[in-house]
Formats: structure tokens, C-alpha cells, sequence
């Protein structure tokens, strides 16, 4: 039999089509390059910082922005750079695992939901309903509470959140893929449903989820800055951008400085994945292809 | 239309029943006992305070007990102010955060929605880029870093309005409800955009456009109802958030709300105060999303009329 790879021309030009029309989107791709600057800062931190991570200077004490510290110090004389280089570690961190987690979670849940169907989808989705109208916010700051600041369970507590409305994504997806023939022939082959789950369902909602996805990062973002800034979340000698802006906010009246870098870097991330989630959204065509 | 009321209402019920049932286990799961704080209490003084705050009963004893209580509205006893009950806690909180959420709502809302209507009216000019870019930067603005980048412009530099304090110095609330309001009145505006684009290009619109009505009362009358049913879908969530930020700006403000207890509840580990707080908090979440529900079904023509089948 010849070898035809079907598979793989579709799936070039698809994302060759998405990738030239998000090329003229200047916002986004401002947001992509700012997004890459960041993260591989944030992955190169410990060796690319201009100082050490516990380096003091009581001395020194706060200085505003200089040749030394472009970013001026802290009242310990730390400086700030290099706070903000570790802090948005943390942030960025944060922000991709919790999404992962939600991620993975919402996507299994939804096309497990949509392919099975019936009394089974019923109840999957039942159970989503029921989880949404729960007030999270409010839970997540008792889980802290309750069980320590531990950035292990902020990554959990806030995935599992966050991935209710990947499920109702991915299941409509599904509902709408599995009617189709190729699917049917998967079927008709004798492929397991986890098989044609992950092998057809999940890479033909690829688009939808790419988009949602990039939209959770900033929100999940948020969150962890929100707790943070309550000093519900990260805890010192860690640091992130919501407990610096916690900590500028303490001091700005001297200090302004101390509250404007770190609020700059985060809204600066904010602001180039909601470009970027705009731009994919329109390059992938996601409103048309999730009708 | 009473059979959806009734039926939310039911589905409402099992959610309340969940957030109570859930927050009960986890506080009781929570390391260390209330009184582990205060060092060297005597045992029997312990014991007692134990019976007083019925410890010493089995847990599910207690979660009976708890749930007998409230259905009697009886939130408990608070462990750090003895001799206080979360009633009267949540009581005197409640006006300032309900006030402060009330005002934030109300910018929202009007802002919002000017912004969203004006930007659809003329898309893709300047009256559309610059409310839209301005809504972009009100939703990366988180509230925590808006609140203290509005106190030390308008507070600090230019000395012209309050920085903290609420219903002491006149206009000292303004700042703290622009500061709860501004990311909303954001999502506003995107959303009446979005929804005020969608109904102005139906075809009642132009019959209304045809048949020589001014533009404003077709824009008004109109389109309008239509445009604003994303909004009010949205204030039921939003509402959540509105709770969730006031957390933040009662404590930038230092506004004696109940969004400050709770926090400082959490902070001195007042188990009771954060049982009861959530407990009040997520019933009054849940209810007010069950509120926004029917009032976008009602405002629904196609929905109300399948409804009312």
C-alpha cells in the first residue's frame, strides 16, 4: 500500500494559513515577542541576573533607578532587576503549570464527556455546573488558609479551578467532531476510544483550546498575584510579582519606584497574552471553527 | 417562566449545601487548634471553651449541630473576640462592603456600557480604538496595583482626594469605588461592544432604521434590550469578583468591610469567623448568580417564549 500522509499536509497548512494571517496582527505578535523575552529571562534568571538573589547592602538602602541597579534597590538594597527577574520565576510559573493542570484536566474531562454521551456526558457536565457556580475565589483563599501557603497547592488549588470551562470547550468539540466520517472510519477500524480520543478528537480541537489556554495563563496569573498580594500566596525568602507590588505598596510614598517596575512587569505579561490569545483567535478562526 | 425560576432555585439548593458542607470539613481539617495559640491555658478552662465552641462532641456531631444552627441564621461564636457572634461581625461589615460593591457596580455598569455603545455606534474609528484600548489596559490593571497607583497620583501628588477612611472625610469614598469598579466597567464595555455590534446588524434594526426612526431612539429602544443581555449575564460573575477585590481594596482603604475580616480573619486563624464569613459569602454568591440567570432569561425574548411553552 503507498504510503500517503494525509495527516501531516492538512495539518501544515493549517497552522502555515494561522501563522501567516497572525504574522500581520502587530499587537500580537508584539505580545508573542514580549511573552518569549520574559520567559527566557525568567528560565536564564540565575545565571543572566545582574546580582545574587540574597545579595544585600543595608548600606545602600533604597536608591531609585542608577547605572549600578537600573532599577533602583530596596530598603535592604537588594536589587529590584534582579528581584523582578526571580519573582517573575514564580509568577510565570505559576501561570504555565496551573494552566497545564487545568489544561489537562478540562481537556480529559470534556472529550471523555463529549464522546460518550448520554447518561455519562449528563453527569460529567452536571458535575461542571454544579463546580462553576461555586464561589472559587473565596475557597481558594480558605485552602490557603487552612492548609498552608504551599506553592504546590497554589498550582493545584487554582488548576483545578480554572479547568471547568476547558471542559465545556473540549466537549463541544467532540460533539460536534464525532458525527464526522473520519471519525466514524476510526470507529470502524476497531480503535479504542482513548485511541481516537487522543489521536483524532484532541488534535481537531487543537484551535479552541490553544486560544482558551492562552487566555487562562494571564487569569491564573492574576489570581496568584491577587493571593500574594493578601500574603495569602507566595511567601518570603520567595518572592513574585504580586508580593513585590504588595511590598512597593507599602513604601511607594517614599520609594514610587519599588511599586511601578514590578506592576510594569506584570501588567506588560498581562497585556501581551491577552494580545496574543486576540491575535490567535482570529488567526486560528476559532468563532467560526467552534460553531 | 416560574417552572426556570423554580427549577434554578432547586439546582441552587445542593450548591449551597455543598459550599456549607465543604468549608465545615476543610476548617476542621485545618492543623492546629483554635486555642493553640494562647500558651499554658489550664485544662479546665480549655475543656470549657471547648464545650463552649462544642469541640469536644464527635465531628459529625458538630456538623449537625452547625447545620441545625444555621437554619436558625445562627452563624456561631467568634474565637477571636469572645463573647462575639459572626452575626454581628458580618452585621457590622456588611453596610461598607455592600455600599462599596454597590458603587463600584454602578460605575461599572455606566461606564461601561457608554464606552461598549459609543465604540459599537462607529466601529474601527477612533471612538471605537481608544475606549476599547482603554478597557484592554483596565483588565491587565489588576485592582491591588491600580489602588495604590491611583493613591499616589490623586492621594499623595496631587493631595485632592482621601487615601484611606470610608464616610469619614467627603469623598473619601470615590477613590476606593473606582479603584473595585475600573476592570469591570473593562468587561463592560467588551461585552456591549461586542453585544451592541451583534444586535445593530439584525434585521429589526434596520426595519426600525427603515421605517424613520431617529438614531436614537432605534439605538436606545432598540437595540439596547438586546445589546445589554451579555452585560447582565455577566453581573452574576462579576459579582463574585466584585466580593473577591473588595477583599483587596478594603485593605489598600483600610474600609472596615467585611472583604477586611475576612481577611484578617484568615490571618489570625479565627476558624469560626472564616466558616462563617465563606459560609455567608458563597450563599450570597450563589444567589445573586441565580438572580442575573432570570433576569437574562427575562429579558430574552426567544428564551422566555421557549420558557413559557
Amino acid at each position: 500500500m503507498a504510503h500517503i500522509d494525509i495527516n501531516a499536509e492538512k495539518g501544515t497548512s493549517l497552522w502555515e494559513d494561522a501563522w501567516r494571517r497572525l504574522k500581520k496582527n502587530r499587537l500580537a505578535l508584539f505580545g508573542l515577542g514580549v511573552l518569549v523575552l520574559f520567559v527566557v529571562s525568567a528560565l536564564l534568571t540565575p545565571w543572566i541576573a545582574p546580582y545574587a538573589y540574597d545579595a544585600q547592602n543595608l548600606d545602600l538602602g533604597a536608591t531609585p533607578p542608577s547605572a549600578q541597579h537600573w532599577l533602583g534597590t530596596d530598603i535592604f538594597g537588594r536589587d529590584l532587576l534582579t528581584q523582578i527577574m526571580y519573582g517573575g520565576r514564580i509568577s510565570l510559573a505559576v501561570g504555565f503549570v496551573a494552566t497545564a493542570v487545568a489544561l489537562v484536566i478540562g481537556v480529559t474531562w470534556g472529550a471523555v464527556a463529549g464522546y460518550i454521551g448520554g447518561r455519562v456526558d449528563a453527569v460529567m457536565m452536571r458535575i461542571v455546573d454544579i463546580l462553576y457556580a461555586l464561589p472559587f475565589m473565596i475557597f481558594i483563599v480558605l485552602l490557603m488558609v487552612v492548609f498552608g501557603r504551599n506553592l504546590l497547592l497554589l498550582f493545584l488549588a487554582i488548576g483545578a479551578v480554572e479547568w471547568l470551562t476547558m471542559a465545556r470547550i473540549m466537549r463541544g468539540q467532540v460533539q460536534a467532531l464525532r458525527k464526522q466520517e473520519f471519525v466514524e472510519a476510526a470507529i470502524s477500524l476497531g480503535l479504542s476510544p482513548m485511541t481516537i480520543i487522543r489521536r483524532h478528537l484532541v488534535p481537531n480541537a487543537l484551535g479552541p483550546i490553544i486560544v482558551y489556554t492562552t487566555l487562562t495563563i494571564p487569569s491564573v496569573m492574576l489570581l496568584e498575584a491577587f493571593l500574594s498580594f493578601l500574603g495569602l500566596g507566595i511567601q518570603p525568602p520567595k518572592t513574585s510579582w504580586g508580593l513585590l507590588i504588595s511590598y512597593g505598596a507599602e513604601t511607594m510614598e517614599e520609594y514610587p519606584w519599588l511599586l511601578i517596575f514590578p506592576g510594569l512587569a506584570l501588567t506588560t505579561t498581562l497585556f501581551a497574552l491577552n494580545f496574543l490569545g486576540d491575535g490567535l483567535r482570529d488567526a486560528l478562526d476559532v468563532r467560526r471553527s467552534a460553531d | 417562566m416560574w417552572r426556570f425560576i423554580i427549577g434554578r432555585l432547586l439546582q441552587a439548593i445542593p450548591v449551597i449545601f455543598i459550599v456549607i458542607t465543604a468549608t465545615f470539613f476543610l476548617v476542621r481539617a485545618a492543623p492546629g487548634g483554635p486555642f493553640d495559640a494562647e500558651k499554658a491555658v489550664i485544662p479546665e478552662v480549655k475543656a470549657a471553651l471547648e464545650r463552649q465552641y462544642r469541640l469536644d462532641l464527635p465531628i459529625h456531631e458538630q456538623y449537625i449541630a452547625y447545620l441545625v444552627d444555621l437554619s436558625q441564621g445562627d452563624l456561631g461564636p467568634s474565637f477571636k473576640y469572645p463573647g462575639r457572634t459572626i452575626n454581628e461581625l458580618i452585621e457590622s461589615g456588611l453596610p461598607a462592603t455592600a455600599e462599596l460593591g454597590a458603587y463600584a457596580l454602578l460605575i461599572a455598569v455606566i461606564i461601561g456600557s457608554l464606552a461598549g455603545i459609543a465604540a459599537a455606534l462607529r466601529p474601527n474609528t477612533l471612538q471605537d480604538y481608544i475606549p476599547m484600548s482603554m478597557a484592554m489596559i483596565g483588565i491587565c490593571m489588576p485592582t491591588f496595583l491600580l489602588g495604590p497607583i491611583l493613591v499616589l497620583i490623586f492621594g499623595i501628588h496631587l493631595d485632592w482626594l482621601p487615601v484611606s477612611g470610608w464616610g469619614d472625610i467627603p469623598g473619601d469614598k470615590l477613590m476606593p469605588s473606582i479603584t473595585l469598579g475600573a476592570a469591570y466597567a473593562a468587561y463592560v464595555a467588551r461585552l456591549s461592544r461586542a453585544g451592541m455590534l451583534e444586535v445593530l446588524s439584525q434585521d429589526y434594526i434596520r426595519t426600525a432604521r427603515a421605517k424613520g426612526l431617529p438614531e436614537w431612539q432605534v439605538v436606545l429602544k432598540h437595540g439596547l434590550r438586546g445589546g445589554m443581555l451579555p452585560v447582565v449575564a455577566f453581573l452574576g460573575p462579576a459579582f463574585a469578583g466584585l466580593l473577591a477585590g473588595s477583599f483587596v481594596v478594603e485593605t489598600i482603604f483600610q474600609i472596615p468591610g467585611l472583604g477586611r475580616f475576612y481577611v484578617q480573619a484568615a490571618f489570625n486563624r479565627d476558624y469560626t469567623m472564616i466558616l462563617g464569613t465563606t459560609v455567608f459569602l458563597s450563599t450570597l454568591i450563589v444567589l445573586f448568580n441565580l438572580l442575573s440567570d432570570i433576569v437574562a432569561a427575562w429579558l430574552n425574548p426567544r428564551l422566555r417564549a421557549q420558557l413559557s411553552e
